[in-house]
């Protein structure tokens, strides 16, 4: 059977781009997803908090996906549970997608459109190679909360947290309502890269020390953990001798970024940002492939799944065009990151799909207050958005009017942050 | 009562017990650890070396040739990943050369076949990556890569499926000699055997002092390793050594077999020989000198780190190193020490467990008969993601379990994650199934994988969740043990 699109990941990505796509008019939607049942990384996010720009109101995380997952059989779009995709091809005018799963085998399926959502992975201990012992007892944040709020099991209770990412925060909590005892979360950082409201409600409201300007030097325990030595570092994040600490405990966890996952995406050979980790996209969040749209994590790492669910639905809205052939190919602008900027998302711009505004996704480098980010196309300022404080751990979003862009032919947007004037 | 003991489930313990098997002995392989291939085979460079630079005098130059050509049709008949990818000493000056012409001439000793001298162009022209300033290389196109824990694995599997009893978790404390049958005394029940193999690695010397008057000692060193992601793992084609100096071979960089790119190791002498932790200043080393040969190693790739031992033995007066294996019946009578054995010892291991059963053994057991049913080849390891389409259709037709993806990163399915639980040797630990099979060995590193695997050997093993470990038993624990809800339901 030929889809019309078929979405690889049926968490709130997937989702959300699934139910955009059928409204638009694609009548075959089919999404596969290579876990136990939809909803993604939502389903093991039983804290809430979820929802507050999408419905008004504060959700978990399985109640914000049911909410989508309800759309979703509403609009009778099917799905394959525990299917994994193993790669994808591109045929020009469809795409054949290999995929296995217990029940139907080998499968290869074709596609006028796809949509890859298939989110991110957690930074390991293996990339940040930390010194010492490599027992038992270190996990990143997201597994231990796998193992709590799936299983039903605790992975300790003596705990350290190395790095101040939103799960890290969500697990000191977690692990503390739990019984365990959370010592510290340790930052290399000078300042928490998790959003502030999770700094105050999991760690000041339960007395847990945030470590800022801190590492783990060394990990001690041949068989399970036994204890971290923890080090203060110089600006330059250099270790400075003398300040090591021992901390007995038996559990590790690691809250040290997130990576998109786009395996799938570079062997199908589609262009990369090496500064997302993601693909480049468009407006409608489309590819370098014809037909190829990406959305939410595995674009770029999102703090709010609002956002996530804000931009599936341009990517569903984008394969619908696409397959009605009403997706426009002519890139009028290109977007870079200036000063202050670490990336920007949307790369692309063709103004011809674009209907009120766009809105611009971009990360700051550092903690910047009192500032603006502002928007040049040449020498020319087009817009500003003001920030009382500028986060790397906060998203910002600048949306620019349609009227705006459409008074320039075409060029490169260029983001910087610069003083407030 | 055993006919031979082996003590020490390493690569040479598992590959003596398999040889052993080809007569008609009762044999018991005995190890500490609980799983086969945990401690150096589990750490180390996973080189099958070519055998140009031992001395032709001792037994490490006698052997390891001999052992590299035997690589293809063991590797075939235990069914272990081995590529032969040729290896590269590289050199950066005159001096350098000279030294790669000493060991062409004494690789031309060791009957290595195919070794050239390399000019400039030669050198980068097969190895694009390697710094320009190098001006000419010695080539053995028999050097090879493989997967050492696997080969040992597959090696105590088939040992056990001829026949030998293999008993994890045995720490032997004490080894009586009764003159006629040893007495050996374990935390987990004594074992008796009328002849004992002493394969402990490491520990061959504590060990063999608990019969003999020690007449070797072995140093610990430890080797700092880093693993790369797939995706740096066509930076070189073969294995890079620089020029080896006093200080010993220096900091390789190798593909492996399954595809990453390794670095290492250091040689650092240490006291304990549990000594496996890693330190920032080592790591930094081995960075620095792979750096000299490959300069465009991408360090945002690295996925593990870690650090492995070797065992260096001293003889007699424990200041002179000689260097060289130990293999042979030791001054008590009906005790065979296979000791010091560090590189070339995977390598050599074929031809090292011939010798021994050969050499050694049949010569000490009168009327040795050949044992009719030995079967050389381990039952067929599927691996979904090296299989072709045709392949993969029929083996989920054959078992669904193969159509089930656990660990995401190097594609292991549910089925191979069974049957390696199942199979002779069978692993018992999540570390265990990541050796065999790979789950969690990718760029994850578990974090997706590792709760499915508990979950599936809590299953197949019939434990609770909270009993299965990663690596030692008891010890290694994963989990401490139900949530407050759990608990309250219950």
């Amino acid at each position: 059977m030929i889809y019309d699109v078929v979405i690889l990941g049926g968490g709130p990505a997937g989702l959300a781009a699934a139910v955009e796509a059928k409204n638009g008019g694609a009548e075959n939607v089919l999404i596969l997803e290579r876990d136990r049942e939809l909803g993604g990384i939502l389903n093991q996010c039983i804290h809430n908090g979820f929802g507050l720009h999408t419905f008004n109101e504060e959700l978990t995380g399985p109640e914000y996906a049911e909410r989508y997952i309800q759309k979703v059989k509403d609009l009778n779009i099917p799905y394959m549970l525990d299917t994994m995709v193993l790669d994808m091809h591109d045929n020009g005018d469809l795409k054949s997608i290999h995929v296995i799963n217990e029940e139907n085998g080998y499968m290869i399926i074709e596609a006028k459109a796809v949509i890859l959502t298939m989110g991110c992975r957690e930074r390991t201990s293996g990339a940040i190679g930390i010194p010492g012992y490599r027992p038992s007892g270190v996990f990143t944040a997201g597994t231990a909360q796998r193992f709590i709020n799936m299983e039903g099991f605790m992975p300790g209770k003596e705990v350290v947290i190395l790095g101040s990412g939103d799960i890290g925060l969500i697990m000191a909590r977690r692990m503390t309502l739990e019984g365990a005892h959370v010592q510290a979360v340790c930052e290399l950082m000078p300042y928490s890269n998790g959003l502030v409201r999770n700094i105050v409600q999991c760690l000041d409201d339960y007395d847990i020390p945030l470590k800022l300007s801190h590492t783990i030097t060394f990990i001690h325990g041949k068989d399970r953990l036994e204890g971290v030595t923890v080090a203060k570092v110089d600006e330059k994040l250099k270790v400075i001798p003398g300040t090591e600490e021992y901390i007995p405990c038996d559990t590790l966890l690691l809250s040290v970024g997130l990576i998109p996952e786009n395996e799938i995406t570079r062997n199908a050979g589609v262009v990369m940002d090496n500064r997302t980790n993601g693909a480049i996209v468009g407006e409608l969040r489309q590819t370098s492939m014809p037909g190829v749209f990406a959305c939410g994590n595995v674009v770029h790492v999102h703090d709010l799944v609002d956002f996530v669910s804000e931009e599936a639905v341009l990517a569903g809205k984008g394969a619908a065009k696409f397959i009605k052939g009403e997706l426009d190919n002519e890139i009028t602008f290109t977007t870079t990151n200036g000063d202050g900027i670490g990336y920007v998302v949307p790369q692309q711009v063709a103004m011809k799909n674009v209907e009120d505004k766009v809105t611009f996704y971009m990360r700051v480098r550092q903690v910047f207050k009192d500032k603006v980010v502002n928007a040049y196309i040449g020498d020319q300022l087009i817009a500003t958005k003001k920030e009382k404080k500028l986060l790397p751990a906060e998203m910002v979003n600048f949306k620019i009017a349609k009227d705006v862009l459409a008074q320039y032919p075409a060029g490169e947007i260029r983001f910087v942050v610069e003083e407030a004037k | 009562m055993y006919d031979i003991a082996i003590i020490g489930a390493g690569i040479a313990g598992s590959y003596i017990a398999r040889e052993l098997t080809r007569y008609k002995l009762d044999i018991v392989l005995l190890d500490g650890e609980n799983d086969v291939g945990n401690q150096i085979t589990m750490a180390n460079s996973a080189i099958v070396h070519a055998g140009f630079d031992a001395p032709a005098s001792k037994l490490k130059g006698k052997f390891n040739a001999p052992g590299n050509i035997m690589y293809e049709k063991v590797c075939e008949d235990l069914d272990v990943p081995f590529k032969r990818c040729g290896s590269l000493v590289v050199a950066h000056n005159e001096y350098e050369m000279a030294t790669i012409q000493e060991l062409y001439q004494n690789g031309l000793k060791n009957g290595v076949p195919g070794l050239q001298i390399l000019f400039k162009d030669e050198v980068h022209a097969m190895e694009p990556n390697l710094n320009e300033d190098i001006c000419g290389a010695l080539y053995a196109p028999t050097a090879g890569i493989v997967s050492p824990f696997e080969l040992c694995i597959h090696a105590a599997e088939n040992a056990v499926d001829n026949g030998v009893t293999l008993k994890m978790n045995h720490m032997v404390s004490d080894i009586k000699n009764h003159h006629g049958y040893f007495e050996i005394i374990t935390n987990a029940g004594n074992v008796e055997a009328k002849y004992v193999i002493n394969a402990a690695g490491l520990f061959a010397d504590n060990i063999y002092a608990m019969v003999g008057e020690p007449y070797f000692k072995l140093l610990a060193r430890k080797g700092h390793y880093f693993i790369f992601d797939k995706e740096a793992g066509s930076l070189v084609n073969s294995v890079i050594f620089p020029c080896p100096s006093k200080k010993g071979k220096g900091i390789l960089v190798a593909p492996t077999v399954h595809g990453n790119l390794l670095i290492g190791p250091d040689a650092e002498p240490v006291s304990y020989k549990g000594d496996i932790a890693t330190t920032g200043e080592r790591l930094d080393y081995i960075k620095e000198n792979a750096l000299k040969n490959c300069p465009d190693l991408p360090f945002n790739k690295i996925i593990r780190s870690y650090a492995g031992l070797r065992n260096t033995p001293v003889r007699d007066t424990y200041t002179t190193t000689d260097g060289d294996f130990i293999i042979e019946e030791s001054p008590v009578r009906g005790f065979i020490n296979v000791a010091g054995y560090e590189s070339p010892g995977l390598t050599s291991i074929p031809a090292v467990a011939h010798h021994v059963v050969e050499n050694i053994v049949k010569p000490m057991i009168p009327h040795l008969e050949e044992n009719p049913d030995y079967n050389p080849k381990v039952r067929k390891h599927l691996r979904f993601d090296e299989m072709t389409e045709d392949e993969k259709v029929e083996i989920i037709k054959e078992d669904p379990k193969y159509g089930k993806v656990i660990c995401r990163c190097e594609t292991i399915t549910e089925g191979e994650i069974i049957d390696v639980i199942h199979r002779s040797a069978g692993a018992r630990s999540v570390k265990a199934v990541k050796k065999r099979t790979r789950a969690g060995m990718g760029r994850c590193q578990g974090g997706f994988c590792s709760p499915r695997v508990v979950e599936i050997l809590a299953r197949e093993l019939n434990v609770p969740l909270d009993d299965v470990m990663y690596d030692q038993q008891d010890s290694a624990y994963i989990l401490s043990g139900h949530t407050k809800s759990v608990k309250e339901e219950a």
